[in-house]
C-alpha cells in the first residue's frame, strides 16, 4: 500500500462493542484527516464515551477496524494509543488528587517513555514547558485536588498536549472554563489544528462546535445517524438527529382567568440575599424566576422551602400561613423543592432508585409501632418510576448508574408522589441532555395541566420562555421586572442584564 | 524560615513527642539517656518494618491487615524448617527464607485483590485467618524455645553497646540495619521510581490510572507481594530477638501498627502518607508503651492514651483541613 500519506491520520469502519448483552456502539466507521476538528455529537448513552474509550485504548472493540495513518491497530492500550499521538481529555478530567501539578502534567509522559525511574527536573521542566505554550499560570507544587475546577480542567488539557499529539479527543472540555478562558483554548484548538493536529470535540454547546469544528458526526443509540459539513447544522438539525424527532418548544397554552391563587408570598426578605419579594402563583401556571448568578434566585427558592430562614414576609398556599424556615412544614404544606445540584443535595446516589423515590412517602406507609409497609412503598413508587419513564435497568439499582436526565425524574419522582401542590424546580435541566431536557419540559407542563403550581428557577432563557407563563426577573435581590411566557429571547436577556 | 505547618499531621506528631519527652524529663531526669534511646530504637524495630509496609498499602488506596499473619507463618516456619531440617544454616539464608515465604503468602494477596479485584480488607481479613489457622493447625501450635544457632548468633550482634553513668547496660541490635534498610529501599521505591509514583497514582484514582496506561493489576500485585516479604523480615526478626518462635505472637498487633501510620498522616482513603510521619507515629507508640509509666501514668492507661492520640493526632488536622475547605468554599 503506497499510499499511506494519503490514508486519513485515524479511520474507523464498522466499529462494534456491546456491554453484556447491551449493545453500545454499532457499526459506527467515520474519518478525521490531519488539521481537522471533528465535533462528535449524542444525547447521553448514545455510545460518545465508549467510542472515545475506544479509540483511548481503555476499552477494547468487539468488531470493526480502527487505523492510524493507514496502519491498522489490534489490540489498542491506552500506552499503544498515547504512543500512536491518541490523547484524551476525559469529562472527569482523570487526575490524581494527591499528586502535585507537575507531577499530573508529566505522568503520562514518563510511563509513555518507558522509564522506569522517575527524574522530577524532567517533569518539572515538561510542565513548566506545557503550561507556558498554554499561556496558563498555574504553581507546579500545588496539589491538584487544592485547585479550583477550572484549574483542574486546564491541567488535563496540559496533560495531553505535554508530549506529541497527533489527534486530540476532548469531552465536554469548557464545561468548568469561564468565557475568556474558553476563547484561549479555542485558540490552542485553532493552534494545534494549524500544526496538522486533528481534533475530536464533544461538546453540548453548538456555539463552540461551530467555532473550531469542520465536521459533524451524531451518534444516536450507538449508531451513527447523521455525518456532514458543520456548516450544514443548525441547533434544530442537530437536536433532531440526536433525539430522532423534533422537540416541541411552543410555550405554554394561556392559563384560564379562572385559575385560583395558589401560594401568596408577600414582603419575604433574608437580608443580604432577596427583600421585598412579593408574587402570587396560581394553580396550573408556571411561574418562571430568572436573574443573574448572585441575583439571589438560589436563595429565594430555598427560602420557599424552608432551607433559608427569611427574616420576614409571609408565604401562603392555599390561604394558610406556612411556617418559615422549616422544610418539614413546607413539605407538609404541599410545596415540594428539586434542588438545583441534585448530585450533592437531593439524591443518596449510592442507594438504589426505588428507595430514593420512597424516602418521600415513609409517613405515608408508616405501620404501627413505626414499621414500614414495604410492599405498598415500592409499588408506589415503583408506579411513579413508570408514569415519569425513568429508564433503568433495574429499580435496585443505584441512582448513580443513572445518566442525568433520569437522575432528574427521579428526584421529581419523589415529590410527585407526595402529590404537592407547589413544586419548586431550581435550575431543572442543568446537565442534561437535549432529549430528556425536552422531555422534562414536557413533564413541567404536564403538571401544570394537573393544577400544580410550578416555579422554575433558571438562568436558561430558552427553557424559561417555552415553559413559562410568566417570568420574574430579579436583580440585587429583588424582583425588578415581570414578563409573559413567550416573549422575544433577546428581550428577555437585554432585561435580565439591564 | 519556613513557619511550622500545623495541619500537617507529621508537625504535631513532632511536637507531642518532645511535648512527651519534656514532661518525662521533667519528673525523671535519667529519661534522657542512652538506654531510653535504645529501648525506643529497638522497641521500635519490628513495629516499624510493619508500619512502613502498612503505609505503602495505605498509599495504594487498601488496607492489608493480614500481615502479622504472614510474619508469624512465615518466622515459624522458617525456624521448624531450621530446627528440623537444617540446623546449621546461616542466619541471612534463614532470613531469605522468611522473607521469600512472606512473600508467597502475599502474592495471594495480590492474586485476590489485583487479579479478582476483591475488595482488600476483605481479602486479607480472609487471609489473616487462614493463614493463622493454616499455620496452627498444619505447621505447627508449640513454642520453639530453643532456637537455631544461626538465629541466635544473629540475636547476639550488636552495633554497639556501652554502660550508662550509673551502671546500666545499653546497646542496639544488629537487626536496626534492617529497618534502616527498610526505609531507605521504600522511600526509594515510592519517590524516585515509576512502579512508587504509580502506587501514589493509584491511591489517587484507579480509573485514571488506568485510563493513563498504568499496568494496575501489576502494581496492586506488587504491592501486595512486598508487604509479604517485609513482614516476612519483620517476623523472623522479632522471632530472633525474641530469642523464642511463638505461633501465636504478632497477630493482634495489626490495628496498632495501622494506628501508628495513620497517626503518621497516612490517609485511609489512599494517596497520602510519607514515611516520616510513619516513622514519628512508631516513635510516639512505641514512647508510650514504653515510657507511659514515666510521667506518672499507669501502663493499663496505655491503650486509652494511644486512641486519645489517634483521636486528636487525626482529628485535628481533619478538622482543620474541614474548615479551611469552608474558608475556601
Amino acid at each position: 500500500m503506497p499510499a499511506a500519506a494519503d490514508a486519513p491520520l485515524i479511520a474507523m469502519r464498522g466499529v462494534t462493542k456491546t456491554y453484556s448483552g447491551i449493545t453500545a456502539l454499532e457499526d459506527v466507521g467515520f474519518s478525521i484527516a490531519a488539521g481537522e476538528a471533528v465535533s462528535l455529537a449524542g444525547e447521553n448513552g448514545s455510545g460518545k464515551s465508549t467510542l472515545i474509550k475506544i479509540l483511548a485504548g481503555v476499552e477494547q472493540r468487539d468488531s470493526g477496524e480502527i487505523s492510524f495513518g493507514g496502519q491498522p491497530q489490534n489490540g489498542l492500550t491506552p500506552r499503544t494509543a498515547a504512543a500512536a499521538g491518541v490523547k484524551v481529555i476525559f469529562q472527569d478530567f482523570s487526575l490524581f488528587p494527591n499528586l502535585t501539578v507537575a507531577e499530573n502534567i508529566g505522568f503520562s509522559a514518563e510511563l509513555g517513555a518507558g522509564h522506569r525511574l522517575v527524574n522530577r527536573g524532567r517533569v518539572r521542566a515538561l510542565a513548566e514547558a506545557t503550561l507556558q505554550r498554554l499561556g496558563v499560570q498555574i504553581d507546579l507544587d500545588a496539589r491538584v485536588e487544592s485547585l479550583p475546577v477550572a484549574h483542574k480542567q486546564l491541567v488535563a488539557i496540559c496533560r495531553a498536549l505535554a508530549t506529541e499529539a497527533r489527534l486530540i479527543i476532548m469531552d465536554e472540555p469548557t464545561t468548568a472554563l469561564t468565557g475568556r478562558e474558553v476563547a484561549t483554548l479555542l485558540g490552542i484548538i485553532r493552534r494545534l489544528k494549524a500544526d496538522g493536529v486533528a481534533v475530536l470535540f464533544v461538546s453540548h454547546k453548538l456555539a463552540e462546535v461551530l467555532e473550531v469544528c469542520e465536521h459533524v458526526v451524531v451518534l444516536r443509540n450507538g449508531r451513527k445517524v447523521a455525518e456532514g459539513p458543520a456548516a450544514e447544522f443548525d441547533q434544530a438539525k442537530l437536536t433532531r438527529h440526536m433525539t430522532g424527532r423534533d422537540v416541541a418548544d411552543a410555550p405554554p397554552e394561556a392559563l384560564p382567568p379562572d385559575a385560583p391563587l395558589l401560594m401568596a408570598v408577600r414582603g419575604l426578605a433574608k437580608a443580604g440575599a432577596f427583600a421585598a419579594v412579593d408574587f402570587d402563583l396560581h394553580g396550573g401556571e408556571v411561574l418562571g424566576i430568572s436573574g443573574l448568578l448572585g441575583s439571589g434566585r438560589t436563595s429565594l427558592a430555598k427560602a420557599l422551602f424552608g432551607l433559608v430562614i427569611p427574616d420576614t414576609g409571609s408565604v401562603r398556599v392555599d390561604g394558610r400561613d406556612v411556617a418559615l424556615g422549616d422544610p418539614l412544614a413546607a413539605a407538609h404544606a404541599g410545596i415540594g423543592y428539586v434542588p438545583e445540584d441534585r448530585l450533592t443535595e437531593g439524591l443518596f446516589l449510592t442507594q438504589s432508585i426505588l428507595r430514593n423515590v420512597g424516602i418521600g412517602r415513609l409517613e405515608a406507609h408508616g405501620r404501627a409501632a413505626g414499621v414500614l409497609d414495604l410492599a405498598g412503598l415500592w409499588a408506589d413508587a415503583t408506579d411513579w418510576l413508570k408514569r415519569l419513564a425513568v429508564k433503568a435497568p433495574r429499580v435496585t439499582a443505584e441512582v448513580r448508574s443513572l445518566s442525568g436526565g433520569n437522575q432528574q425524574r427521579v428526584v421529581l419522582a419523589r415529590w410527585l408522589s407526595r402529590s404537592p401542590r407547589v413544586l419548586v424546580l431550581n435550575g431543572p435541566s442543568v446537565g442534561v441532555d437535549v432529549g430528556s431536557k425536552a422531555e422534562i419540559h414536557g413533564i413541567i407542563r404536564e403538571l401544570s395541566a394537573q393544577g400544580l403550581g410550578v416555579i422554575v428557577i433558571s438562568d436558561d432563557l430558552p427553557e424559561l420562555l417555552t415553559t413559562c407563563h410568566r417570568i420574574l426577573v430579579m436583580k440585587d435581590g429583588r424582583i425588578t421586572d415581570e414578563l409573559a411566557g413567550g416573549t422575544a429571547e433577546a428581550d428577555l436577556a437585554r432585561r435580565l442584564a439591564s | 524560615m519556613k513557619r511550622l505547618d500545623f495541619s500537617r499531621n507529621e508537625t504535631l506528631v513532632a511536637l507531642v513527642i518532645l511535648g512527651f519527652c519534656a514532661l518525662a524529663t521533667i519528673s525523671d531526669p535519667s529519661f534522657l539517656s542512652m538506654p531510653t534511646l535504645t529501648d525506643l530504637l529497638r522497641g521500635g524495630i519490628v513495629l516499624g518494618i510493619f508500619a512502613v509496609a502498612a503505609m505503602v498499602v495505605l498509599v495504594s488506596g487498601g488496607i492489608d491487615v493480614s500481615f502479622t499473619a504472614i510474619a508469624a507463618f512465615a518466622m515459624y516456619s522458617t525456624t521448624l524448617i531450621l530446627v528440623s531440617l537444617a540446623p546449621g544454616l546461616p542466619w541471612p539464608l534463614a532470613f531469605a527464607l522468611s522473607v521469600g515465604i512472606g512473600a508467597a503468602l502475599g502474592a495471594i494477596n495480590g492474586i485476590f485483590i489485583a487479579f479478582f479485584g476483591l475488595p482488600t480488607l476483605i481479602v486479607t481479613l480472609g487471609t489473616l485467618s487462614i493463614f493463622r489457622g493454616f499455620l496452627l493447625t498444619f505447621v505447627g501450635s508449640k513454642l520453639i524455645s530453643n532456637l537455631p544457632q544461626s538465629m541466635r548468633d544473629f540475636s547476639k550482634q550488636m552495633l554497639f553497646r556501652g554502660t550508662n553513668a550509673d551502671g546500666s547496660f545499653f546497646s542496639l541490635p544488629l537487626a536496626f540495619l534492617a529497618l534502616v534498610g527498610v526505609v531507605v529501599l521504600t522511600w526509594f521505591i515510592l519517590n524516585r521510581t515509576l512502579l512508587g509514583r504509580s502506587i501514589f497514582a493509584i491511591g489517587g484514582s484507579v480509573e485514571s490510572a488506568r485510563r493513563i496506561g498504568v499496568n494496575v493489576r501489576a502494581v496492586q500485585f506488587f504491592i501486595y507481594v512486598y508487604v509479604g516479604a517485609l513482614a516476612g523480615l519483620a517476623g523472623i526478626i522479632h522471632a530472633s530477638m525474641a530469642r523464642v518462635a511463638n505461633p501465636f505472637d504478632l497477630v493482634g498487633l495489626e490495628l496498632s501498627v495501622i494506628a501508628a501510620v495513620v497517626l503518621g498522616g497516612a490517609r485511609l482513603t489512599g494517596g497520602v502518607g510519607t514515611l516520616t510521619g510513619t516513622l514519628l507515629g512508631v516513635t510516639l507508640i512505641v514512647l508510650v508503651r514504653n515510657s507511659l509509666i514515666v510521667i506518672g501514668i499507669p501502663s493499663t492507661w496505655q491503650s486509652v492514651a494511644i486512641g486519645v492520640l489517634i483521636l486528636v493526632g487525626t482529628g485535628l488536622p481533619a478538622w482543620q483541613a474541614k474548615r479551611a475547605a469552608a474558608r475556601a468554599g
